[in-house]
């Protein structure tokens, strides 16, 4: 992308400005559980950045650690941290056509993909549509590029505080990835699909762990959300 | 055992990143079914949601260490706090992590009582 032109640069900074105040708040408090977590796991703090840059999406990060820890192959742990990373298509199909500058698509546009998560997708696609189609793009990238340097720094935060406290202190920290997720999956349901999809889940997580703990997580995926998808397909309606 | 933790955090951003660049190829182009998309929606809902519950049910580690009685109080008030802030996630989860925080030292209080 050219962030030479003035009016894109304003645009990028303005982005930044935006993620830096409750969007990075809530994003870093998510991250520095996962790097107390990833501590908690043995893992070194190159692989918990790693973790965060490369993969940046939380779901994934834990669904790794905890996939590795019950002792579940590689492969499995790549496929189900795959599948929960599946939901990208449909978002960033459908941001796309929201941010895409006029004149086509371009090269650029695949690095700031990486970009993309829930966080700076839903800013996105709130705000965007309000603004004059140029300014689009770099808004977003600065956006989402703020975001992801915050939760890398975050992360890297976590795994130091995980080390360097006393054990309720860092028994704190490590709850904070369960507290954040839960409470954004059960405080924020959209549609009566999430909501069945989260109850078949909750119930089928823990039973199937106790009888597969490596393939608990795919399973209770598997089993929980078809039970969901067929009783709203079904009664629903 | 190293080389093949890099290797499964490496694959798994590759498979990540591929979902982010198929839907930059896609889009606009192609109309995908959204009955597929409902069902892999599902999944992934229930995939995450079961995880929680087992981490928040049946942890592993230090999180073992805490009760679950404690857990599911710090859970509740998390919950609690978010709407009532009008759901101000940060508020939420500082509470959550605050109240098993101080759970954790009431617990150590009362022991050496």
């Amino acid at each position: 992308m050219n962030l030479s032109l003035p009016a894109d640069r304003l645009a990028a900074l303005a982005g930044m400005r935006d993620a830096s105040g409750v969007p990075a708040a809530v994003l870093a408090a998510g991250m520095i559980g996962f790097g107390a977590f990833s501590l908690e796991y043995g893992f070194s703090v190159w692989l918990a950045l790693a973790c965060t840059a490369g993969i940046w999406a939380l779901p994934g990060q834990v669904v790794l650690l905890e996939m590795l820890l019950s002792g579940a192959p590689g492969y499995l742990t790549v496929f189900v941290v795959a599948l929960t990373g599946a939901r990208f298509l449909p978002m960033t199909m459908a941001l796309m056509p929201v941010v895409r500058r006029p004149g086509g698509p371009h090269w650029t546009v695949y690095v700031v993909a990486q970009l993309i998560a829930m966080t700076g997708w839903a800013w996105a696609m709130q705000r965007c549509p309000a603004m004059p189609q140029a300014q689009r793009m770099p808004y977003f990238t600065g956006f989402a590029a703020a975001c992801w340097l915050i939760s890398i720094a975050a992360t890297a935060v976590g795994y130091w505080l995980a080390g360097s406290f006393p054990d309720p202190m860092r028994i704190g920290f490590v709850f904070l990835t369960p507290v954040y997720f839960f409470v954004i999956l059960v405080g924020d349901v959209r549609t009566a699909l999430a909501a069945w999809a989260l109850a078949c889940g909750a119930v089928a997580g823990p039973l199937i762990h106790l009888v597969s703990p490596q393939w608990s997580v795919l399973l209770s995926g598997l089993v929980g959300g078809t039970l969901a998808y067929l009783i709203q397909r079904n009664y629903g309606r | 055992m190293d080389a093949e933790l890099w290797i499964v955090v490496l694959a798994s951003a590759v498979a990540t990143y591929a979902w982010r660049g198929l839907g930059v190829l896609l889009s606009g182009r192609i109309q995908v079914d959204s009955e597929i998309f409902n069902w892999v929606a599902c999944v992934a809902y229930a995939m995450v949601a079961g995880l929680i519950t087992r981490i928040i049910v049946l942890p592993t580690g230090l999180l073992a260490t805490s009760l679950l009685t404690d857990r599911v109080l710090a859970i509740a008030l998390a919950l609690v706090a978010f709407y009532a802030t009008r759901k101000n996630l940060f508020v939420a989860v500082i509470t959550g992590m605050a109240a098993i925080i101080a759970a954790g030292y009431v617990r150590q209080q009362l022991a050496i009582i």
